[in-house]
């Protein structure tokens, strides 16, 4: 009896020291996060103003702003969400809905698998021999989408599958007893049901993309800038214009790099304040997918 | 029937697309990041000017970087902390690319110890040398096997990235051969780093570019430089400063910076009134961003090599340490 009840304090003793350790792990990474977030904003927050959103990079640190890096990260993010998330969803549909189980689907997901876990700087690379050379896109706005695109889209292809996964088989049998095709299945029950995963995912990728520096820098991203890209919409028909996509750009962290290695003390403060926009933007996003995740939850009773 | 109306708009959107960008009256400039922010000044001034008709674009690609787009014919400009190499030139020669060779600036490296040390203010190159050599690696570690009478502390070594053009000049002027240095110190590219390295270490010594220790006086203690039979003030010791820097008194640790614009460029009227605009306002715009401009005879005779479309470099593809500008502009160009 002694001893069985040694064996369940001993236990518990563990059990205790698992918590405690796992609260302790947990309070301080989020130290960490919480420390740099209010060094960077004690620096930046001061700085921000309109005009710092509204003016060009400068060599007068008072007068430099981020219009041409914000800018430029909006119409980067937004070919890359057009180029992973048509691909990466559809990818995942057919890996999961579609494909047979053969060596050839073990081939695809095994490289699938791989390629999430490529240093970045890789994509870039390749990126410069195929699109900036071969495709002859120079170093543009579409070859930066493209390149992050390819770079998140193992995200969105696992997001996707792991949220189809998550639907239960008898949803599949249910709807094609009914004489639902497969494609009707997909595109009617399983997609709708599991978008708030993949949205979830697709969120996640972009907030990754977004800082990302190197194979931006491989292809040719900008350091000065002081221009927009050409206007999306014009006057004249066909009223819509993607010369913007042929356009030369920079994006934020190449802008707050720029600035931390200047010698002037000011500039550090501008690098700052672009740090507290880019994080903000990144925490945005994420708090946005953790939104959409909890919605779509709510709604689905099995 | 509106599906396909807005498959029509976005296919007649896509037309617009032009991957040409030389009609847009754009100029290129890449190249190292040194250089950068001078070019940047002249960039935003110029664009100012021109009222946006023209639109300059400044990348960082690092000297060598830079060079590779630029002797593919891919900038119009190319910043460069150092001249051309052998190698870079037959790049260019292959695709037959002709430069006009300007220099633009001053660029000096000030070798900085921690305020706090009492006993150097000024070393010899040769003193330098036995630090920074690869033979000192692992055995030079403390202060007094450098001189006896300096303390037997250790010594911390804070120097360039071997990316860097600062890396490249520093290993040029003091072991004598590009690049070729010890490895066991604390490497940066970013100067900034450095700069907290050496302020918070009491046995440091440090190089950094001029104008990071000028922003940084407090923080650091500069020392003079000794140049040695070969340098103008044989035997003194000289503190880098504007003075010192343009007269060429503070040898061997200052070198020119270039900038190389590409003679088929040039024939675009834009890339010609901003190399012109380049030359005409250094002499203000230099020293805005904490370089050192050179002497305003310098510019003349750059501007001269610039009308007269004086292709090639003057340097056998390897930077001169301490010659003075003015002589190097004289010299014949070679391509």
């Amino acid at each position: 009896m002694q001893d069985f009840q040694k064996l369940i304090q001993k236990k518990k003793f563990w059990n205790g020291l698992a918590v405690v350790l796992g609260f302790i792990t947990l309070l301080f990474s989020l130290l960490v996060v919480l420390v740099l977030f209010y060094d960077l904003a004690k620096t930046g927050v001061p700085r921000l103003s309109t005009d710092f959103f509204l003016n060009f990079p400068s060599r007068f640190p008072a007068k430099a702003g981020i219009l041409s890096a914000w800018v430029g990260t909006l119409a980067v993010m937004g070919v890359t969400a057009l180029c992973a998330i048509p691909l990466g969803v559809a990818t995942g549909v057919y890996l999961e809905e579609y494909a047979p189980q053969n060596w050839f689907t073990i081939l695809i997901e095994l490289n699938i698998v791989n390629l999430a876990a490529v240093p970045s700087i890789t994509f870039g690379l390749m990126a410069l021999g195929i699109f900036v050379y071969e495709f002859g896109f120079g170093n543009s706005i579409l070859t930066a989408g493209l390149t992050l695109g390819l770079l998140v889209l193992p995200i969105v292809i696992v997001a996707t599958r792991e949220s189809l996964r998550a639907i239960p088989q008898t949803i599949r049998e249910a709807s094609m007893s009914l004489g639902a095709s497969r494609w009707q299945t997909v595109r009617d029950h399983l997609v709708p049901y599991s978008s708030g995963g993949i949205l979830t995912g697709v969120i996640i990728a972009l907030s990754r993309a977004i800082g990302e520096t190197a194979p931006l820098i491989t292809i040719g991203a900008l350091t000065f800038i002081a221009f927009l890209p050409h206007p999306p919409f014009i006057a004249d028909p066909p009223f819509i214009s993607f010369q913007w996509l042929s356009d030369a750009f920079t994006v934020l962290p190449i802008q707050l790099f720029n600035w931390v290695s200047r010698p002037q003390e000011e500039f550090h403060v501008n690098a700052a304040a672009t740090g507290v926009v880019l994080l903000s933007l990144t925490l945005l996003m994420n708090a946005v997918a953790i939104y959409l995740r909890y919605r779509f939850r709510r709604g689905i009773k099995w | 029937m509106t599906r396909l109306l807005t498959v029509l708009i976005v296919l007649g959107g896509f037309f617009h697309i032009n991957f040409i960008w030389a009609n847009n009256a754009i100029i290129k400039i890449d190249g190292s990041s040194t250089v950068f922010p001078v070019t940047e000044a002249m960039a935003e001034e110029f664009q100012t000017e021109k009222k946006g008709a023209v639109r300059v674009t400044v990348g960082i690609s690092g000297t060598g970087g830079g060079f590779k787009k630029f002797c593919r014919g891919e900038t119009d400009f190319q910043n460069a902390s150092r001249p051309i190499t052998e190698k870079e030139m037959a790049d260019c020669a292959t695709s037959k690319i002709k430069y006009i060779e300007l220099p633009i600036a001053f660029d000096a490296t000030v070798v900085v110890v921690n305020p706090k040390n009492t006993w150097v203010n000024e070393m010899t190159v040769e003193q330098l040398k036995i630090i920074w050599s690869p033979e000192a690696q692992g055995k030079i570690t403390h202060w007094n096997q450098v001189n006896p009478a300096w303390p037997k502390e250790p010594l911390k070594l804070y120097g360039a990235g071997s990316d860097s053009g600062t890396f490249d000049y520093f290993t040029e002027a003091i072991v004598g051969k590009a690049k070729s240095s010890r490895g066991d110190y604390t490497a940066s590219e970013d100067d900034n780093t450095l700069v907290q390295g050496v302020f918070n270490d009491k046995n440091s010594l440090g190089y950094i570019p001029l104008s990071y220790y000028e922003e940084n006086k407090t923080k650091l203690k500069m020392l003079g430089v000794i140049g040695g039979n070969q340098a103008p003030k044989k035997n003194l010791a000289v503190k880098a400063s504007r003075e010192t820097v343009e007269d060429g008194t503070y040898f061997p640790l200052s070198r020119p910076l270039f900038l190389y614009v590409s003679e088929r460029s040039l024939k675009r009227a834009e890339v010609r009134q901003f190399a012109e605009f380049y030359l005409k306002n250094a002499s203000i715009l230099v020293p805005e961003v904490k370089y050192v401009a050179l002497p305003a005879k310098a510019y003349a005779l750059a501007q001269q090599r610039l009308s007269k479309n004086q292709v090639g470099s003057v340097f056998k593809g390897h930077a001169e340490i301490g010659m003075k500008v003015e002589e190097l502009l004289k010299k014949e160009t070679k391509l």
